[in-house]
Formats: C-alpha cells, sequence, structure tokens
C-alpha cells in the first residue's frame, strides 16, 4: 500500500507535530485551572499559556485587547455570534442576513432563530458562489442587526468581498459577522482595515487540534452570554478553559506562514490545471480565478459518474477525498451550497472536492490526477449516460 | 474497514459483472435519474422459446451499493426462466450481498425495479401477458410517475411537467410542459418513450412540447 494521500483539509487538518509537543505539558504538568493572576502558581502557570495563546491570535487578527475569547471551536463561535447578539437586540431589532452558503452552523442557527420570531432573509448567490454586496445593501432595513456572511466557503472556495460588505454594514449600523474558520491565517484579515465586528475563527483547520475555536467580538458589541457558569472569558463564555487546546491553537496560528499559502496555491493550480486537461467532460465548481478561491480548495465534477463512487475508489487507491453528493451526505440531500449555486442534481452528485494543506507533497498531485483519470474511466464504462 | 459495505459489496464494486450494453438486446429498462444519484438501465436477452434469460447486462450511474446491487442481481437472472427472474427481490439482493446499509437499501430496490420492468417490457412486446389489460391514460400516468423531472429530483407527473396525455389507436400522446429547445428536452423525452414504447398495444409515442 502507498502511503495515504490526505485531501480532505477543509474537514479537520493533520495537527502539527510542533503543536502536539506545545500541547502536552498541559495535559502532564500544568494541567490548573487557569484562574485569576491571585491564585496558586500552578494555576498562575496554566493562565500564562492561556495568556499567551491569546496574544497570538490577537496579534494575528491585528484586534483590540480582550476582544478574543476562547470557544469550542467554530460552530460555537458561529452560534454564538448569531443567538447572542440577535438575543442582546430582542425586542428592539429582529431581521438577521446570512448568505445561502454559509456553513450549517450559522444556517441551522438562523433557522432556529426564525423558529424564535426572528426575521432572515437569505441572500443568493450566483454560479460560482459569490455574493452581489448590492444584495445585502438592499436587504439591510432598520430592523436589521447583523449581517452574516463566510469569509471563504468550505465546499467550493468561494472567497467573499468581506471588505465592501463590512463598509456597507458600517454605513447601516449594522453588525457584521464573518465565518473565517477556512480562511484565519490563509487569508488577509486584519481587523484595523476591516470594519467586522464578530469573527470565527477555529484551530483544527490550520493544523491546531479539534474542539477548540475562538471568537472575536469588537469591543461594545452587545452580546448575550448563553453559556452560564463563572466570569470566564470576560464573562461572555463560562466554562473551564481547554488550556491544552488553546496552547495547541496559539502554537497553531504562530506557525502559520506566508511561505505555506503560496506553496498550497502552487498545489492548487497544479491539480486544478491537471485534472483539467487529463480527464475530458471536467467541471469547476466554484470560482475559476484562482485568487478569489480559497488556496487549499479545489472542487470538480466529473461528467457521467456519480461521487460515492469516485470517493470509495480512491480511498481504496489511499487517497481521502469527499463528494457533494447526495449519496455522501447523512441527510441523503445533494449539497445546499452548489444547489444554491444553480447547480443540477447531476453536477452535484458528480462534485468531488479536494482540499489541500501543506503537508501535501507536489508528488501526490501527480498520483491523485492519475487516480482519478483512472477511477472515472472505469467508471464511465459501465455509466448508462452517453 | 470501517466503511459499512461488507467484502462481498466491496468485490462487486470493485470489479462488477455482466457490465454493458446488449446490442440488439430483447428488452431494456431505466430506473432512477442522475438527477437522484441512482440510474441503472438493464439489458435483456431471452430464448424465445424457452423463455430463459440467456445473456443480461447492466449500467449504472451510481453509487457502491447501486453498482453491486446490478452486479448480483445480473448473477443472479442469469440462465433463469423469466418467471424465475421475476421472484428476484431487493431482499434477495441484499442476502446475496451480506447486508446492505439500511439507508443504501433504496439502491438495491431501483436495480430490482429494473430487472422486473425489462422482463415486464419483453413481456409486453412478446405477447406474453396474461391479462391484455388496454392501456389507459391511468397506465400511461402511472408509467410517467417514475420519470425523474432533473430540474426537481421528483417526477415529471408530481412536478406537472406532464399534466395529459392521450391514447388513441395505438399511439400515446404525451404533452410535456417544457419548450422544445429546454435543455433537458431531449432526455426528458426518450425516457419517456422508453416508458411507453413497449406497452403491448402501442405502436408509436408522441411527445409534444409546450408551444408547439
Amino acid at each position: 500500500m502507498q502511503d495515504r494521500i490526505y485531501m480532505d483539509n477543509s474537514a479537520t487538518s493533520q495537527p502539527d507535530p510542533q503543536v502536539v509537543k506545545a500541547m502536552l505539558p498541559y495535559f502532564i504538568e500544568q494541567y490548573a485551572v487557569a484562574s485569576s493572576q491571585f491564585s496558586h502558581t500552578p494555576g498562575i502557570q496554566a493562565r500564562e499559556g492561556l495568556d499567551q495563546a491569546r496574544e497570538i491570535i490577537t496579534k494575528k487578527l491585528n484586534a483590540e485587547q480582550e476582544s478574543v475569547i476562547f470557544t469550542s471551536g467554530g460552530t460555537e463561535s458561529n452560534n454564538l455570534a448569531l443567538k447572542g447578539t440577535a438575543w442582546a437586540h430582542q425586542g428592539k431589532k429582529n431581521h438577521l442576513v446570512i448568505s445561502k452558503i454559509v456553513h450549517n452552523s450559522v444556517l441551522h442557527s438562523a433557522q432556529w432563530l426564525e423558529k424564535q420570531g426572528f426575521d432572515i432573509t437569505y441572500i443568493d448567490v450566483d454560479e460560482q458562489g459569490f455574493i452581489d454586496p448590492d444584495h445585502i445593501r438592499e436587504a439591510i432595513t432598520n430592523q436589521t442587526i447583523l449581517v452574516s456572511v463566510q469569509h471563504a466557503n468550505h465546499e467550493v472556495g468561494t472567497i467573499q468581498p468581506v471588505q465592501e460588505i463590512a463598509r456597507i454594514c458600517q454605513d447601516a449600523d449594522t453588525l457584521f459577522h464573518i465565518d473565517a474558520c477556512r480562511s484565519f491565517t490563509m487569508l488577509d484579515l486584519n481587523l484595523q482595515t476591516l470594519p467586522a465586528d464578530l469573527v470565527s475563527i477555529t484551530g483544527h483547520l490550520i493544523h491546531g487540534p479539534k474542539g477548540v475555536g475562538a471568537l472575536y467580538i469588537r469591543p461594545g458589541t452587545k452580546i448575550q452570554k448563553w453559556q452560564h457558569g463563572g466570569y470566564h472569558e470576560f464573562d461572555k463564555r463560562a466554562g473551564t478553559e481547554n488550556v491544552a487546546g488553546i496552547v495547541g491553537f496559539g502554537k497553531s496560528v504562530e506557525l502559520a506562514q506566508q511561505k505555506h499559502v503560496d506553496y498550497i496555491r502552487g498545489l492548487q493550480k497544479q491539480l486544478m490545471d491537471g485534472l483539467i486537461q487529463e480527464i475530458k467532460g471536467t467541471v469547476i465548481n466554484g470560482p475559476l480565478d484562482p485568487d478569489k478561491r480559497h488556496p487549499g480548495n479545489v472542487n470538480v465534477s466529473f461528467s457521467r459518474v456519480e461521487g460515492e463512487s469516485v470517493v470509495l475508489h480512491l480511498d481504496m487507491k489511499g487517497i481521502s477525498v469527499i463528494t457533494g453528493s447526495a449519496c455522501f451526505s447523512r441527510s441523503l440531500e445533494p449539497s445546499y451550497v452548489m444547489m444554491a449555486m444553480g447547480f443540477s442534481h447531476e453536477r452535484a452528485h458528480g462534485s468531488i472536492r479536494f482540499t489541500l494543506s501543506r503537508f501535501n507533497q507536489e508528488s501526490e498531485i501527480g498520483r491523485v490526477i492519475r487516480s482519478c483519470n483512472d477511477v472515472v474511466e472505469s467508471l464511465r464504462k459501465i455509466s448508462p449516460l452517453q | 474497514m470501517a466503511i459499512p459495505y461488507t467484502q462481498k459489496v466491496l468485490n462487486h464494486f470493485m470489479h462488477p459483472h455482466n457490465v454493458g450494453k446488449i446490442k440488439n438486446a430483447d428488452a431494456q429498462a431505466t430506473e432512477g435519474s442522475p438527477a437522484c444519484g441512482d440510474m441503472v438501465k438493464v439489458y435483456l436477452k431471452v430464448d424465445s422459446d424457452t423463455k430463459v434469460i440467456t445473456d443480461i447486462k447492466f449500467e449504472s450511474y451510481g453509487c457502491a451499493s447501486n453498482i453491486a446491487t446490478g452486479s448480483i442481481i445480473t448473477d443472479l437472472a442469469k440462465n433463469k426462466s423469466i418467471e424465475e427472474a421475476k421472484a428476484i427481490s431487493w431482499k434477495t439482493a441484499n442476502d446475496e450481498l451480506g447486508g446492505l446499509p439500511p439507508v443504501k437499501v433504496h439502491c438495491a430496490v431501483l436495480a430490482v425495479d429494473a430487472l422486473r420492468t425489462a422482463i415486464e417490457n419483453y413481456e409486453h412486446q412478446h405477447g406474453l401477458l396474461k391479462h391484455k389489460i388496454p392501456t389507459s391514460e391511468e397506465i400511461v400516468m402511472k408509467r410517467l410517475s417514475r420519470v425523474i423531472n432533473p430540474l426537481a429530483g421528483l417526477d415529471v407527473v408530481k412536478t406537472k411537467l406532464v399534466q395529459k396525455c392521450n391514447i388513441q389507436n395505438g399511439c400515446a400522446t404525451i404533452y410535456l410542459e417544457l419548450p422544445e429547445d429546454h435543455q433537458f428536452a431531449g432526455n426528458i423525452k426518450n425516457e419517456i418513450i422508453e416508458r411507453i414504447e413497449p406497452l403491448w398495444d402501442i405502436h408509436k409515442v408522441i411527445v409534444i412540447f409546450r408551444g408547439d
């Protein structure tokens, strides 16, 4: 068996060994609760680890002091951003605006708020997944609490014009939330120049540990705490902090470099060009302009073949990728992202997502293209579609 | 392996038996649609004296359980009489494969449906029906309710793409609520003809597009 090729980095990424190493002492020696500065020594040491991680992340975002709170991950950050701001404005305003291709944690939070009586406007996207900022402008009313978009889409990699949307929200005096779970450390995200009010980020997509994320909350933003208990995280999120995880998250951010992004972009281009050139009947899903696409995202549909079969064949060849096919999903529904982009069911069922990281090797690209070619060819031979 | 497929399913998926087309098949049938994510086509060659299936092949656009079921049921039906082959159920296929994950059972049903429809089409076309019921509009609409509208992923009757049909002197006229130049017009037309043409007393199928 050849070495496994992992190209499912938009689901989760391989923890960097240096991250694991940085976390270990917090399981073995510095396991105390990160307590206030007047506690015992082990507690203070744990606190220092946590503060350091917060500082690394705050700096990376170019954000204000005490603006970043730790959570259990991107899903919790997105839940808190939507529900926390909606509840904080309850009785005064009642409207939220989200894009149709946001992550499920935003989409389902919004749908739940809708059941609680809030109004939600779902913004369409075009066939490459882009939001038209004018549609956001038109959707905002004097009742709008929050606009939420995803910086880079998890399935097709579309990068939204967040700078423009942020300005629109600022002019309209509406909060702006960005789900940056897939873009943090990969795309420019400078909160001194980007006027966003809430930003969700997570550790495990950037070679950090699972189960830890953060939410940036611009100072002064009204948000209702909804996990009650102690006074952790500036009294915005109760619960003993996951110090080891947070330290690992901090380390993963510290390790992230621009040269990794450039390297991944190179792999992305090779893979995308190779698939198009080598396999007839391949279409790109998502942005055609690589500058408007997440550096690690390649998403294609191979005509006349179904995605789950492709994924299973590739798995047997030691390659990990996923599909937007209904057969693959828990819901047995084709990808809602692709449906919102106006794709035919067949194109969604045939879509294959490859998501790259700095741990992928150049030599893997050729093997993936050859394997895809073999698999697609053998499946087309038995396909009734012409 | 943690994949919820048995080794037998995986073997049939990796190396499916009886794959391809049969030229000059005595009967054929298609079930499912790319819009649903699963589609199976079954071709039959039947000995006209003994009524034994001498050759059977299938084509599949679908997931692993769809391909594996197509492979196993064609194995099971080969060299059986059409009466014996009719008795092959999704449960037979499921048992032979060592059990499919419950969410994948519909894929087995689809392949078995294709086999049964192919046999039924053979009977229609070769005067083997025990009860020759004259084709009614109701029968046509029922058959059409298995043609999938790729725009919606649901059938053409439910989605009101076909609202009426007409049967006269062995000619079935189907009114399709689509313009002739629509991207799916050709596909849907072919599927409708394939569905209706085998009926024993139908000699001609005409599909009329909106605006014709």
